[in-house]
């Protein structure tokens, strides 16, 4: 206990938590709509693409996140437009960008020396070596995708659950879309840096998939995927930090033991009543 | 032709107004010049078989689709500038094909549909409750308000969604093939529910259906459609044209004939 309680002395532990927990809760509310959208793998597409930004960004010396941000964002709109437009079906899309980002990513990676440990980090998550600045560029989005949720709750919320109403309400479903595939595209690129690309879509759906077990309306929904996303995160550091693991395996390994328990308590109970 | 004789001599106007309106798929034509009209107190059935462009009419209508050719009005606006869409009550053909696991309350799905609800209007009790339990006691489902929607019967979850389009008091309400898998006398019951809105509170609807053994006893207009529009008039009528006998001759192919 005491050498945890030292531990939050630490600037980088302090950081960390700050913006583990900050993006985590970003991750899993957004998690909720995509899950429930059947759109969940749209974020590990989106993770793929944010490597590729990274690798851009190490190679031509931009701060790794904002080049992510920015090509992921134009990534995820041209995604919505493509499927829109060309019909193609989503997960062909979502896989023909994966392979794309991952493979201008490895180019990058052989054209240049010494950016491999970098980029590294970014495909397993190094939340604890978080910078100040990065801290502070993923607390601003986090808070502003939350608010951007729940100032377009209804929106999302109809257009999930039935389109074409929601379309005949007045509501721009397309729009709609295109809001959430860039929120996405975001909370990705914060979420690479606290788990990892690989395991970036895992923030998303886990809390999301607990939430959706238990949950008996919308807002029970929301407010367990968030308390799950949050508490995954915090033990998980806690326990990153005490037993000297990698960060990104204790959270999500933590997180898939709940909803495993969550998933067996369930069967258990059914199979009483 | 039968629609000339009804709506000559009206004095209100229609609140919508389908004129010359052509769409196709691609290539495939679906619709070809389909002139119809809807009054206030109307209670239309709009039959037809299988992939006669029922639905992509009503989609038209709703603006969900552009028509090739000709327009619609709604409420004697052009459809482009019309922007009082909770006049207009929509219950999908796939309303009830939502995941049964989607985690929202039936107060939730009601008040969707309100368009100033903000997001504290989900989370406390009182806002806007007024209108969302008034709009589920319209339709006998106020008992079950926090329950998940997923856990209610077919014949429960299509009230749940007629009260979501009255919560906004609308004048015209359009249903989709409502009770396609909901057992007989559920149905019976759904339609005595459409009969009375129509008579005590004069709501004009368009219902798209297979089964004309309901249009005998509850609308009091009938229109066909089979890409145009091959019969359109009053429900005494309907029973007498041709059109209709023959129909009953093939009765049961299109009663029985679900996708
Ligand atoms: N999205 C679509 N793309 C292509 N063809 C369609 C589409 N929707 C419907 N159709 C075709 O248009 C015709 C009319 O369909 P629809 O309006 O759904 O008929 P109904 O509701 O009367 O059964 C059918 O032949 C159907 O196959
Ligand atoms: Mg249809």
């Amino acid at each position: 206990m005491e050498v945890l309680w030292s531990g939050f002395q630490y600037g980088f532990f302090q950081r960390a938590l700050l913006a583990g927990l900050g993006v985590g809760l970003a991750c899993a509310l957004l998690g909720v709509f995509l899950v429930l959208r059947k759109d969940a793998m749209i974020g590990h597409g989106l993770a793929h693409i944010s490597f590729a930004g990274v690798a851009v960004g190490l190679f031509f010396g931009f701060l790794p996140l904002l080049s992510a941000l920015v090509l992921t964002v134009i990534t995820a709109g041209l995604l919505i437009k493509i499927r829109q437009k060309a019909g193609v079906y989503g997960d062909t899309a979502i896989a023909l960008m994966s392979s794309f980002g991952f493979a201008v990513g490895i180019l990058l990676v052989s054209l240049s020396s010494g950016m491999n440990v970098d980029l590294f980090a970014y495909l397993f998550g190094d939340i604890l070596t978080i910078s100040s600045l990065e801290v502070k560029i993923s607390l601003a989005l986090a808070v502003a995708v939350v608010l951007v949720i729940i100032f377009y709750f209804r929106n999302f919320l109809f257009t999930t659950f039935d389109p074409e109403a929601a379309q005949v309400a007045g509501i721009p479903e397309k729009r709609v879309e295109y809001l959430l595939t860039v929120l996405a595209g975001i909370t990705v690129v914060l979420g690479m840096k606290v788990v990892g690309l690989l395991l970036v879509v895992a923030l998303m759906v886990i809390p999301a998939a607990s939430a959706l077990r238990i949950a008996r309306n919308f807002r029970q929904a929301l407010v367990f995927a968030g308390i799950f996303s949050l508490s995954e995160i915090f033990v998980g550091l806690c326990l990153s930090f005490l037993l000297d693991i990698p960060a990104a395996a204790g959270i999500v390994l933590l997180g898939f033991g709940i909803y495993l328990i969550i998933l067996f308590s369930q069967s258990r109970f059914r199979q009483r009543s | 032709m039968p629609s000339d004789v009804i709506e000559s001599g009206r004095l209100d106007s229609p609140l919508i107004e389908v004129i010359g309106v052509s769409f196709g798929y691609n290539q495939l034509e679906v619709l070809s010049e389909v002139n119809l009209n809807i009054y206030s107190g109307d209670f239309l059935a709009l039959i037809g078989p299988n992939g006669a462009g029922k639905t992509t009419l009503i989609k038209i209508i709703l603006n969900l689709l552009k028509p090739k050719k000709g327009e619609v009005r709604l409420f004697q606006q052009k459809i482009k500038e019309f922007k009082d869409w909770p006049l207009i009550g929509y219950i999908p053909q796939k309303a009830t094909h939502f995941d049964p696991l989607f985690p929202v309350s039936v107060r939730e799905v009601v008040a969707m549909n309100l368009p100033q609800a903000r997001w504290f209007d989900f989370w406390t009790k009182k806002m806007k409750e007024e209108d969302v339990l008034r709009a589920l006691q319209v339709v006998g489902m106020e008992n079950y308000i926090d329950e998940r929607i997923g856990y209610l019967s077919g014949g429960q979850q299509q009230r749940v969604f007629i009260a979501r389009a009255l919560v906004t008091h609308p004048r015209v309400l359009i249903l989709d093939e409502p009770t396609t898998g909901v057992d007989a006398p559920t149905q019976e019951k759904f339609y005595d529910l459409l009969a009375r809105l129509n008579k005590e509170e004069g709501l004009a609807i368009i219902l798209v259906t297979h089964e004309i053994g309901i249009i005998n006893r509850h609308v009091n207009k009938v229109a066909c459609l089979n890409r145009r529009l091959v019969y359109h008039g009053t429900h005494g009528e309907f029973c007498q044209s041709d059109f209709f006998r023959q129909m009953l001759a093939d009765g049961h192919h299109m009663i029985f004939h679900k996708h």
